[in-house]
C-alpha cells in the first residue's frame, strides 16, 4: 500500500469514529429526552389537586395518590432512620479507626457487594427474616427493607467524605488533648458534614423508586394507613399495580405518580450534586 | 488555721476526684464510640452472611425436592408443584447479553467522545445528563417501556428484524414468531438504556485516569484521535474498563422492575428473541406474592438464590479488577 493510501485509510478510519462517538453520544442523550419527554407529556396531565388530597380509587372511580405518598414518605423516613446511623459509624470505623484493617479491607468489599446487590434478594432477605416470622406484611418490614439499601451507600460516602478530611485538623484536635471520639464527632464528622448530607440524599434518591423489595414486606394498601404493622402502600408498588391493570383511570394514575417520583428523585440529585460543589470549595 | 488547712485539702482533693471522674467518664465514651463503629462495621459483615443464609434455608426445601434437576428442568407448573430454573436463568442471561452487546460499544463511544472530542465546557453538562439516565428509578423504564416503547417495537423494528433477519438463514431462529411487542429483546433493549451510564461513566474515569504524556506521546508520532483511543488509551484502561463493564452486568442481571413490565413472564426456553420468557427477578416480582404452598414460595427463594450466586461472583470479580486499577492511579 502506498503512504498516501495509508494515510488516506486512516484519516477515514478516524472520521468514520468521531461520527459513531457522536452517534453514540446522541443515542444516550436521546434516550434522556425521550423517556423525560414522555414522562412529562403522559403524567402532568394528570397532575391536580386530587392527587394530593385525595386516596387511590377503585377501578373506575376518580381519586389521588395521597396514600401511597404518605406511605412512601413514612417507609423512607424509617429507612433512613434506621440505615444512616449504622451506615455513618460503619464509614466512621473504616476511615477512621481501622482504616488499614484487614477486617476493614473485607467489609469495604462485601459493603460494595452490597451496594450493587439486586434490590429484588433483598426483599426476599427481609421476606425470610421479618414478614414469614410474624407472620403478616407490613410497613415496619418494608421500611428495614429498604434500610439494608440505605446502609451500604452511606457507608461508602461517609468513607470517602472522612478521608478527604486533612491529617492535619485530626493532628491539632490530638494535640490539645482531645480524645479520639470527640475528635471525630466535633472536627471530623464537622469538617465532612457536606459530603455526609450528600450521601444519605443519594440513599434516599435512590430508595424513592425501589419497588422490588417492598412487593413482598411493605406490600400495598388501598386504604389510608400509618399503622407500621400492617400492609403499607408506597408510590413505586402503586404505580406497579396500576400500569400493569387494564383500567384507563389508573393507568393515568401511574403515570402521575412515576412523574412525583422521577421529578423527586431528580430534585435530591440536583440537590446532592449541588451540596459537593459547595462543600468542595475551601 | 486548722481549719482553712483542711478546707484548703478537701477542694483540692475534690478538684482531683472530679477530674479522674471527667477523664473516666470520656474514656469510656471513647472506648464505647470505638466499639459502637466497630460493631456497625461488622452488622454489614452480618448483613450480607444474613442475606445467604436466609436464602438458602428458605431454598432448601425445592432444593431438596428436586435436586440439582431444579437448574436442568423447564418445566414450571404451579398446580403439580413441578419446578425448574432453566427459563429464568436462560431468560436472564440473554437479555442482560443483549443488553451488554449494545451498551458496551455506545458507552465506550460515549466516554471516547467525553475524553477526546468534547469541547471543555460541555463535557459537564453532558456527563450529567448520561449520569441522570442511571438516576431514573426502574419502575420509570418499566412503564415507559411498556406503554411507550414496546408497542414502538411492535410496529417498526420487530417487523423489520421478522422480514429481513427473519429470512436469513443461519439467524433466522432467532427472529422467528410474530412481534409481540413486550419479549427477550424489548427487555434487553431497555435494560441496554440502564446500563449504559455505567460503563460510560466508569471509561471516562479511567480514560481520564490514563497519564496524559503517553497521550501526548502518541499524538506527537502522529498518531490520529481515534488511534490514540484505540492503541493507547483503551489499552492502557482495559482493567477498569472490564471492571465497568462487569459492574454494568451485574445491575442487568439483577434488574427486576423495568424488565417485569416488558417479559412477558413466560416460562419458555425459546430460541427466538421476540418471543416472550421470563427472567429470575420477574419471576419473583410477578409471583411471589401469589405462591401458594411451601414449594412454590421456596422454589422462588430457590431462584433468588441462584441469582445472588450469579451476581455476587459478576461483582465480586468486578470489584477486584477495579481495585487493581485503583492500585495502579493511586
Amino acid at each position: 500500500m502506498s503512504m498516501s493510501a495509508r494515510y488516506a485509510a486512516r484519516r477515514r478510519n478516524n472520521i468514520i469514529a468521531t461520527v459513531l462517538a457522536l452517534g453514540a453520544t446522541a443515542l444516550g442523550l436521546g434516550w434522556l429526552v425521550l423517556v423525560l419527554g414522555a414522562l412529562l407529556w403522559r403524567g402532568f396531565s394528570g397532575l391536580s389537586i386530587a392527587v394530593f388530597t385525595q386516596m387511590t380509587p377503585p377501578p373506575g372511580a376518580s381519586g389521588g395518590l395521597l396514600n401511597p405518598i404518605v406511605g412512601s414518605l413514612i417507609l423512607t423516613g424509617l429507612a433512613v432512620a434506621i440505615g444512616t446511623p449504622i451506615g455513618i459509624l460503619a464509614g466512621t470505623y473504616l476511615a477512621e479507626y481501622g482504616r488499614y484493617s484487614r477486617l476493614s479491607t473485607v467489609v469495604r468489599f462485601i459493603n460494595d457487594i452490597l451496594l450493587s446487590a439486586p434490590s429484588i434478594v433483598v426483599g426476599l432477605f427481609i421476606y425470610e427474616v421479618m414478614v414469614a416470622p410474624m407472620g403478616n406484611f407490613s410497613g415496619l418490614a418494608g421500611g428495614v427493607a429498604l434500610a439494608v439499601i440505605v446502609i451500604p451507600v452511606v457507608v461508602r460516602t461517609t468513607e470517602d467524605m472522612l478521608t478527604l478530611v486533612p491529617n492535619a485538623l485530626r493532628e491539632a484536635a490530638t494535640s490539645i488533648g482531645l480524645p479520639r471520639s470527640m475528635q471525630i464527632i466535633r472536627i471530623c464528622y464537622r469538617a465532612a458534614s457536606a459530603g455526609m448530607v450528600t450521601g444519605v440524599l443519594l440513599a434516599v434518591a435512590r430508595i424513592s423508586g425501589e419497588t422490588a423489595p417492598l412487593l413482598f414486606t411493605a406490600l400495598n394498601n388501598q386504604f389510608w394507613s400509618t399503622n407500621l404493622n400492617a400492609p403499607m402502600a408506597s408510590l413505586p408498588v402503586v404505580i406497579f399495580q396500576f400500569a400493569l391493570s387494564p383500567y384507563k383511570d389508573w393507568q393515568s394514575l401511574a403515570w402521575t405518580g412515576a412523574l412525583i417520583i422521577t421529578l423527586a428523585v431528580l430534585a435530591l440529585s440536583i440537590t446532592a450534586r449541588s451540596l459537593v460543589a459547595t462543600g468542595k470549595q475551601p | 488555721m486548722v481549719d482553712m488547712a483542711l478546707h484548703e485539702e478537701m477542694v483540692v482533693s475534690f478538684a482531683v476526684v472530679s477530674r479522674a471522674r471527667a477523664l473516666d467518664r470520656l474514656r469510656f465514651g471513647d472506648v464505647l464510640f470505638r466499639h459502637l463503629t466497630r460493631l456497625a462495621a461488622i452488622a454489614v459483615l452480618i448483613l450480607l452472611s444474613g442475606v445467604i443464609v436466609s436464602l438458602i434455608s428458605g431454598s432448601l426445601p425445592a432444593l431438596r425436592q428436586f435436586g440439582f434437576g431444579f437448574l436442568t428442568s423447564e418445566r414450571w407448573n404451579p398446580v403439580t408443584e413441578n419446578f425448574g430454573a432453566l427459563a429464568p436463568i436462560y431468560g436472564t442471561l440473554v437479555t442482560s447479553l443483549i443488553a451488554m452487546l449494545i451498551a458496551v460499544p455506545v458507552g465506550l463511544m460515549i466516554a471516547f467522545f467525553l475524553t477526546e472530542l468534547c469541547p471543555q465546557w460541555l463535557r459537564r453538562p453532558v456527563g450529567i445528563a448520561i449520569e441522570l439516565l442511571a438516576g431514573i428509578p426502574s419502575i420509570i423504564y418499566g412503564i415507559w417501556g411498556l406503554f411507550i416503547f414496546a408497542p414502538f417495537l411492535q410496529e417498526t423494528l420487530q417487523p423489520f428484524l421478522i422480514n429481513t433477519l427473519g429470512h436469513t438463514p443461519a439467524i433466522a431462529p432467532l427472529f422467528a414468531g410474530p412481534p409481540y411487542g413486550i419479549g427477550m429483546l424489548t427487555a434487553g433493549l431497555i435494560l441496554a438504556i440502564m446500563v449504559l451510564p455505567f460503563v460510560t461513566s466508569i471509561s471516562r474515569d479511567v480514560f481520564e485516569a490514563v497519564p496524559p504524556v503517553l497521550k501526548e506521546a502518541a499524538y506527537g508520532v502522529g498518531c490520529t484521535r481515534w488511534e490514540v483511543a484505540r492503541y493507547v488509551v483503551l489499552p492502557y484502561a482495559r482493567v477498569g474498563v472490564i471492571g465497568g463493564i462487569m459492574l454494568g452486568l451485574g445491575r442487568a442481571l439483577g434488574e427486576t422492575m423495568a424488565v417485569t413490565f416488558v417479559i412477558g413472564n413466560a416460562h419458555r426456553v425459546s430460541a427466538s428473541l421476540l418471543a416472550p420468557a421470563t427472567t429470575i427477578s420477574a419471576s419473583i416480582a410477578n409471583e411471589f406474592t401469589e405462591a401458594l404452598g411451601d414449594l412454590y414460595t421456596s422454589a422462588l427463594i430457590a431462584l433468588g438464590l441462584i441469582l445472588f450466586v450469579i451476581t455476587f461472583i459478576v461483582l465480586a470479580a468486578a470489584r477486584f479488577m477495579l481495585m487493581r486499577i485503583e492500585r495502579r492511579i493511586g
